[in-house]
């Protein structure tokens, strides 16, 4: 039925529309791929046609019944994905299970829509051998299940690469199930502690009911057990968290929320204890539970927002490249990087990655080395040269030997020292947990006074009192102040683009102080492009219609500057290493080339000095000398005016470059920065330094995108990678900024200040109940019901003041 | 009232078997993903379920 359903559909969509639409992807199809007749399928792309034929063949044509598919052409990418097949990836990535099946997870590119999940999950029944797939949609992960015997963990990569999902390894698979773990036993402990606070409560009433309507004592002692035998669970398996908690805090020295908690826990417990055994005075363990609850919800939610951010942010890390083209005799093969070793050819081509340092053996091409070392000049290297891993080849194919891979590479012992920048790093207290010290000083003062006060009169009402006043200013508002905050604005912060892994790094930027930006890729846009072009209009064809001759980066640098204009066909062209293009254009001799080349083969009169920003390229027709361009990384549009809104707010940036001094100092220069603000030539070493010593004065946030920054980035009191930056810095980063351009970092800012904001707002809020509640205990006015009463009312005045509240709202 | 002393222990057991039944699901991962099994739900259909493995464990532990 589906079968003939589809195509039929179609054709009646085409009657309907002026468009033709896919039958696969339901996108308009460009005129020149029409064929065949009505009734018959059609397709926008070859993609999409060999998904069709492949979806028709394994008998899954009920995918085209859905109301919701995926509407994007399917691009599959072709690749081999022989790099699955390794046996150092399956030691990495591949477990076997103990039905000797093995399994592993990939990132899938492309997951977009229910029909995805449909898709994904029936890949099985295409590639025999493999017995399931399991979509997790929101993280776009796939479990793979298959069997190592009769498939090859290839073969099922290829076939998603077809249906449009390119799998990538999962990295952090083992951090991964250690969260996982936590967070079910988080959920665990909250929904324990839900249903005992509930139940604990509904005994409170009948025993607050019998207490204003008169109860008879044996039913009133049945209660009081009832609502021991609850709590007590509760006490020793979820609230038992606090009580490790403020055992940590003890024990290291260091101040935590969790100490006042512990306290507060503790003696109602006690106090309640003792009571019901004896039969006389309160109780409060319908408190006590609805205390460890609530403070366990806070915790969750804000754990989950930083999950969530910090697997936006894996994911990410997932999608770079792991593989390498080892060449064996004529042919190459992919490996995955973990598996290089010295002696190696690997084969790098235009736009990807170099893989380990070595030498070039074969080839010339440019590298751009501004992820490893922050110069934004490409470099040209040939036969013999040494390069690194982390460089990225923006020109021609190149071969090279494998000298040093992994940990010995240059790449590695940057990452290595990050790690150790990281763990030198001073912990940040958050703000609620800097003030439990002084409030755990004041509340047991507080109890002692009201102690004092009431023991002449009576001691064991002396007792219950003071009791009573450590548990109604038990923090609880408090402890919650910060986590709900900082939780609503993660999550907001993460729909405008911006990725916050740990409440802390919020509450620093919110404070003033050193902004450490690097220049190149985040101040500017860290890729070559034209700057300034003098010359006639006529001239640009000519010159593209050479430059259409060569895969030097500056000649797509034209291409992508002069889009919409025409070029004629060039003959003879000839290109000179170092030097640039020349070639006859419509009848003229064009030469497009560095000012030195150009006014050699040009007539008398040329000077080939010239100074300033970027790199200079001179054009000559029929040896005139007539136009004069400029190639250079271009300052991002929004970066004046955000560096303006921060110096306003009272931060101080300054420019922490390895690019050339004079680069830095003219970009500099051009952005306001005083000339001692700016620093050039700086190695991934210095920049840690300068970012150590600055951070001595005062909290430092770097900004950055590189390798080279990735020591800086982990050391300093906030680290912030930036969109199109290398995966040291991502992993190093606490904040990462998914949109281009500094305009997200003034977003950051000012969402962390108004942050700061609520947080205050709300600890103002709980200081002043708890104020009202410790009064009303030294008055001897308290008691269990009001306690009751008054301690959930300050905890929902802190969750609606955090959930109106307005952090990171998108201005756009 | 002295139903009290029969109904409230009954009462705690129940909740107690469902608090069971809720840590029990928590720590197998049942609400690890609360959106991908809606959309499973909806595309479900018996012929394509025919294909899969036999009494397949929907989830295990990792």
């Amino acid at each position: 039925m589906a079968l003939a359903e589809a195509p039929f559909r179609e054709a009646a969509a085409r009657e309907g529309e002026p468009g033709v639409r896919c039958t696969h992807c339901g996108l308009p199809v460009p005129s020149g791929m029409e064929a065949g007749g009505i009734g018959e399928p059609i397709f926008c792309c070859a993609g999409c046609a060999t998904v069709y034929g492949i979806l028709r063949e394994g008998g899954l044509d009920a995918y085209y019944q859905m109301a919701e598919r995926r509407q994007a052409p399917v691009s599959a990418t072709g690749r081999r994905f022989e790099e699955f097949d390794h046996p150092s990836y399956h030691e990495l990535y591949v477990t076997a299970r103990p039905d000797g099946l093995l399994e592993t997870y990939f990132y899938l590119e492309g997951v977009a829509c229910g029909s995805c999940v449909w898709l994904v999950e029936r890949v099985p029944l295409l590639v025999p051998g493999m017995s399931r797939a399991e979509l997790d949609a929101r993280r776009a992960r796939v479990l793979v299940v298959w069997d190592g015997a009769s498939v090859a963990l290839s073969s099922i990569a290829r076939t998603l690469d077809t249906l449009g999902y390119r799998p990538h390894p999962y990295r952090g698979l083992r951090a991964e199930a250690l969260r996982r773990s936590e967070d079910r036993a988080a959920l665990a402990r909250i929904g324990v502690a839900g249903a005992i606070a509930v139940n604990t409560m509904l005994a409170a009433l009948a025993l607050y009911s019998g207490w204003l309507t008169g109860m008879e004592p044996a039913y009133e002692r049945y209660f009081r057990w009832i609502s021991l035998l609850l709590v007590t669970p509760a006490m020793f398996g979820p609230g038992l968290v606090f009580f490790r908690g403020a055992w940590g805090a003890i024990r290291t020295r260091s101040l935590h929320m969790d100490l006042p908690i512990a306290i507060a826990l503790a003696a109602g417990y006690g106090r309640g204890l003792t009571n019901t055994v004896t039969d006389s005075g309160p109780i409060y363990f319908d408190g006590v539970t609805l205390l460890i609850f609530l403070l366990l919800v806070g915790r969750f939610l804000q754990q989950r927002a930083q999950r969530a951010a910090g697997d936006s942010a894996e994911l990410l890390y997932s999608l770079s490249p792991s593989t390498a083209r080892v060449v064996e005799g004529e042919t190459a093969r992919e490996i995955p990087v973990e598996a290089l070793l010295p002696g190696m050819i690997v084969e790098v081509r235009a736009d990807e990655t170099l893989p380990a340092d070595g030498v070039v053996v074969e080839g010339r091409s440019a590298l751009d080395l501004s992820l490893l070392t922050g110069e934004s000049r490409l470099a040209t290297v040939e036969m013999g040269a040494p390069v690194f891993a982390g460089t990225v080849n923006r020109g021609a194919r190149l071969r090279m030997r494998v000298d040093r891979a992994g940990e010995a590479t240059r790449l590695g012992r940057i990452l290595r020292e990050a790690e150790a920048g990281a763990l030198r790093r001073a912990p940040v207290v958050a703000l609620a947990d800097r003030m439990s010290g002084a409030f755990v000083l004041a509340v047991l003062a507080l109890a002692l006074a009201t102690l004092a006060l009431w023991w002449r009169t009576s001691p064991s009402f002396a007792v219950d009192q003071a009791i009573a006043l450590l548990i109604v200013t038990c923090p609880c508002a408090l402890a919650l102040a910060t986590p709900l905050a900082v939780s609503v604005a993660i999550g907001r912060a993460a729909r405008s683009g911006i990725l916050v892994r740990g409440g802390a790094a919020l509450e620093s930027l919110a404070r003033p102080g050193t902004i450490f930006l690097d220049k190149t890729g985040t101040v500017t846009e860290g890729r070559t492009a034209l700057l300034s072009w003098e010359g006639p209009e006529d001239a640009k064809p000519l010159v593209l219609a050479l430059e259409r001759h060569s895969s030097h980066p500056l000649a797509r640098g034209f291409e992508a500057a002069w889009a919409g204009i025409a070029a004629p066909e060039a003959t003879e062209a000839l290109y000179t290493a170092g030097g640039g293009l020349e070639g006859v254009v419509g009848g003229c001799r064009v030469v497009v080339g560095s000012p030195a080349f150009v006014a050699a083969s040009a007539k008398a009169g040329a000077q080939a000095a010239e100074s300033g920003e970027g790199t200079p390229v001179w054009v000559a027709v029929d040896g005139e000398v007539v136009g004069r361009a400029r190639f250079g990384d271009k300052v991002r549009a929004d970066a004046g005016e955000s560096l303006a809104w921060l110096r306003a707010r009272g931060f101080t940036p300054r420019l922490l470059s390895g690019d050339d001094p004079s680069v830095v100092a003219s970009v500099g220069a051009a952005l306001g920065f005083a000339p001692d603000a700016c620093r050039g030539a700086a190695t991934p070493e210095e920049k840690l330094r300068v970012v150590e010593e600055e951070s001595r004065r005062g909290p430092v946030v770097m900004v950055g995108d590189g390798v080279n920054d990735a020591a800086a980035i982990a050391r300093a009191t906030v680290g912030v990678g930036v969109s199109g930056g290398a995966e040291a810095s991502l992993a190093a980063a606490d904040v990462y900024l998914t949109r281009p351009g500094l305009g997200s970092l003034v977003a950051l800012v000012d969402g962390a200040q108004r942050t700061l904001h609520v947080i205050r707002r709300n600890i103002v809020f709980s200081i002043a109940y708890n104020l009202v509640g410790a009064g009303l205990a030294m008055a001897g006015l308290i008691n269990p019901l009001l306690a009751a009463i008054l301690m959930p009312a300050s905890s929902m005045t802190v969750v609606l003041a955090s959930w109106k509240s307005t952090t990171f709202e998108t201005k756009s | 009232m002295s139903v009290l002393y029969i109904v409230l222990p009954l009462a705690l057991l129940v909740v107690g078997v469902a608090v069971f039944a809720f840590v029990w699901a928590a720590k197998r991962g049942q609400f690890d993903d609360l959106e991908t099994p809606a959309i499973r739900a909806l595309h479900d259909d018996p012929a394509a379920r025919a294909h899969e493995e036999p009494k397949s464990p929907r989830r295990e532990k990792p």
